[in-house]
């Protein structure tokens, strides 16, 4: 069964311009003849730079927007028409608006969810329970939301999303903010999730991280339109995804442009810091640090992963 | 799992818990914060009381307005507010509309199987308003003993449709007003016009008032049939000029009436904020 499906999706934002002519009103087309279709149990990314229209698309999924024209079906059912029955059967988290009572403890945020979404007495203790420990929560169970930490608070978000066990569950940015050690906790959660109830995922990001250890599948938009559907290799491939060695040298040196398999991208504080590019496929980064070293003692140093604008941004001068 | 059907019993319990959950979550946590409920506890008496001083400001001028005297008019004062004041409790903090769009608190109730206005309505009760309905209620008792009252069924069945449908009048302009937030995102001022504007109408004698506020507040935002008709029919006393005595046993018609100009203004507001034009 197909989760989502959308054919010709379109949603046009009019309004009247705060400067110039008032009287002509202003036309942006955030999502555009979308068609896309995701089945029961894929797991999706849905990237794009900030206005690309992943938002807008997420809006029309739940019923909260209304397209401008085409069709949207989510669940086999119609959003806006159907919106309280799709309710019961998707869990979405918006990393940046809250669906917790700010002034009431965590364990009390899930007890009205739990009536809100008729689980039953027992199914609500069980369920609870068991979101408790794989999320870890039990520290700050009786804490009210207010007073959570960032990674706590998203980690409650995610719990109050899937409390009613969705069989579709859509997250916008969930890491944003968080550090590494709350993000790998939540994304080692979703992927329990996916293997025990075969839950769909569908997530925008601006984390690379995310994409690669939770989607087996990538979309990225670009104004609204669809730019790239396939997997994560054939993104990296497309793209050339590639890694970037940062290194902290003892001495400033001349740029380092000749080093065997790696690209010298820039040089910081008079050549104290540099940095290369290397594609994994074919080179390590050991290799190209031993390149280095040969020619300049190398105090510190870091890796980058591919940065998810920078793909974004050359997926779009492919296509374009 | 299965989901009970729309309307059976089995699908109204769940729907009560629901709401059940969300409003005592409310009354738990002002109730966590105790001195700060007192205090507004108060202050919501105060201004209930500077509100009836006023009244009884220009009485001490005059012995009647419009026909009425300061014992008449305490009816229609206590009758109107107490109307008001739980009105205020139930649905007053729809007027916060702006605050959840802003916030993006209002897509999350998109996101619940409940109709948005029903979680927009449980989404807070402000118990402190009992101090309000407290002013109210005291003015109303006072007006029934000092007032030379003929107690039949009818009269007591007079009052209660006159207190019920008050409230339904004051709680649809809430809503009316939410639907219009949708439109004009800082127009609290606006409808605050005729929200609180209507409840101070609702105290006035409107035998006074100009045509064109005789149409505003006694057909457009119906509040002069909230109290003012009522009593005027239940103690005899000279109406509005021109218009029959029995017209405060119609006040149903006129809460029916603001019921439909809230779902009006509801449903377009939320097409509006939802895109589908408007």
């Amino acid at each position: 069964m197909n989760v989502i499906e959308t054919e010709g999706l379109t949603r046009v934002f009019t309004g009247r311009p705060e400067r110039g002519n008032r009287l002509r009103r202003s036309r942006h087309v955030a999502v555009d003849d979308l068609d896309l279709t995701v089945e029961a149990g894929e797991s999706v990314g849905y990237i794009g730079a900030n206005g690309a229209g992943k938002s807008t698309t997420i809006k029309m999924l739940v019923g909260i927007l209304v397209p401008t024209s085409g069709t949207v079906t989510t669940m086999g059912l119609h959003p806006l028409k159907q919106r309280r029955v799709l309710a019961r059967r998707i869990g979405v988290v918006f990393g940046q608006r809250s669906q917790l009572w700010w002034d009431l403890p965590v364990r009390e945020s899930f007890s009205i969810l739990a009536a809100i979404h008729s689980l039953t007495a027992a199914d609500e203790r069980a369920r609870t329970a068991e979101l408790v420990e794989m999320l870890e929560m039990g520290e700050f169970l009786a804490t009210p939301v207010r007073q959570l930490s960032l990674g706590q608070r998203m980690r409650a978000e995610v719990a109050a999303a899937l409390l009613h066990r969705p069989d579709l569950v859509i997250l916008d940015e969930p890491t944003i903010g968080l550090d590494v050690l709350s993000k790998q906790r939540l994304r080692e959660f979703l992927v329990a999730q996916r293997r025990e109830h075969g839950t769909t995922l569908l997530l925008t990001t601006h984390d690379m991280g995310d994409v690669e250890r939770l989607c087996d599948r990538v979309l990225v938009v670009d104004h609204g339109r669809l730019a790239f559907d396939g997997t994560l290799d054939g993104l990296a491939r497309t793209v050339g995804a590639r890694r970037e060695l940062v290194v902290d040298l003892a001495a400033a040196s001349p740029d380092l442009v000749d080093v065997d398999g790696a690209e010298h991208v820039r040089s910081d504080s008079g050549g104290l810091r540099q940095r290369l590019a290397f594609d994994p496929q074919r080179t390590t980064a050991a290799r190209v640090l031993a390149a280095i070293s040969e020619r300049a003692e190398v105090l510190d140093l870091s890796i980058e992963e591919p940065d998810i604008e920078d793909v974004v941004r050359e997926i779009y001068r492919a296509t374009r | 799992m299965g989901e009970p059907e729309a309307g059976s019993p089995a699908r109204g319990r769940q729907t009560l818990r629901a709401y059940r959950a969300v409003v005592a979550s409310r009354a738990r946590s002002q109730a966590s914060h105790r001195a700060s409920f007192r205090m507004d506890l108060v202050g919501a008496l105060f201004v209930g009381l500077i509100e009836f001083g006023e009244i009884w400001v220009l009485y001490s001028a005059t012995d009647q307005i419009g026909g009425f005297t300061l014992a008449q008019i305490m009816l229609v004062f206590g009758l109107s507010d107490l109307a008001f004041s739980l009105a205020d409790l139930v649905a007053g903090h729809c007027d916060n509309l702006p605050v959840y769009v802003r916030a993006g608190t209002l897509d999350v109730f998109f996101l619940r199987p409940q109709p948005v206005l029903a979680q927009l309505v449980t989404s807070d009760l402000s118990l402190r308003r009992i101090g309000r309905c407290l002013v109210g209620a005291t003015s109303l008792t006072v007006g029934l003993v000092l007032n030379d009252i003929d107690w039949t069924v009818g009269t007591v069945g007079l009052l209660v449709l006159a207190l019920a449908c008050g409230f339904v009048i004051f709680t649809a302009q809430f809503v009316t007003a939410a639907g219009l937030q949708f439109f004009l995102v800082n127009g609290a001022e606006m409808t605050n016009a005729f929200v609180y504007g209507g409840r101070y109408a609702a105290t006035q004698p409107p035998s006074v008032w100009p045509r064109s506020l005789l149409v505003v507040f006694g057909v457009i935002f119906p509040v002069a049939f909230a109290a003012f008709l009522p009593v005027s029919t239940l103690l005899g006393a000279p109406g509005v000029a021109g218009l029959p005595g029995w017209l405060g046993w119609c006040a149903p018609v006129a809460a029916l009436w603001a019921v439909g100009v809230a779902a009006l203004s509801w449903r377009w507001g939320l097409r509006h904020y939802r895109g589908a034009g408007g």
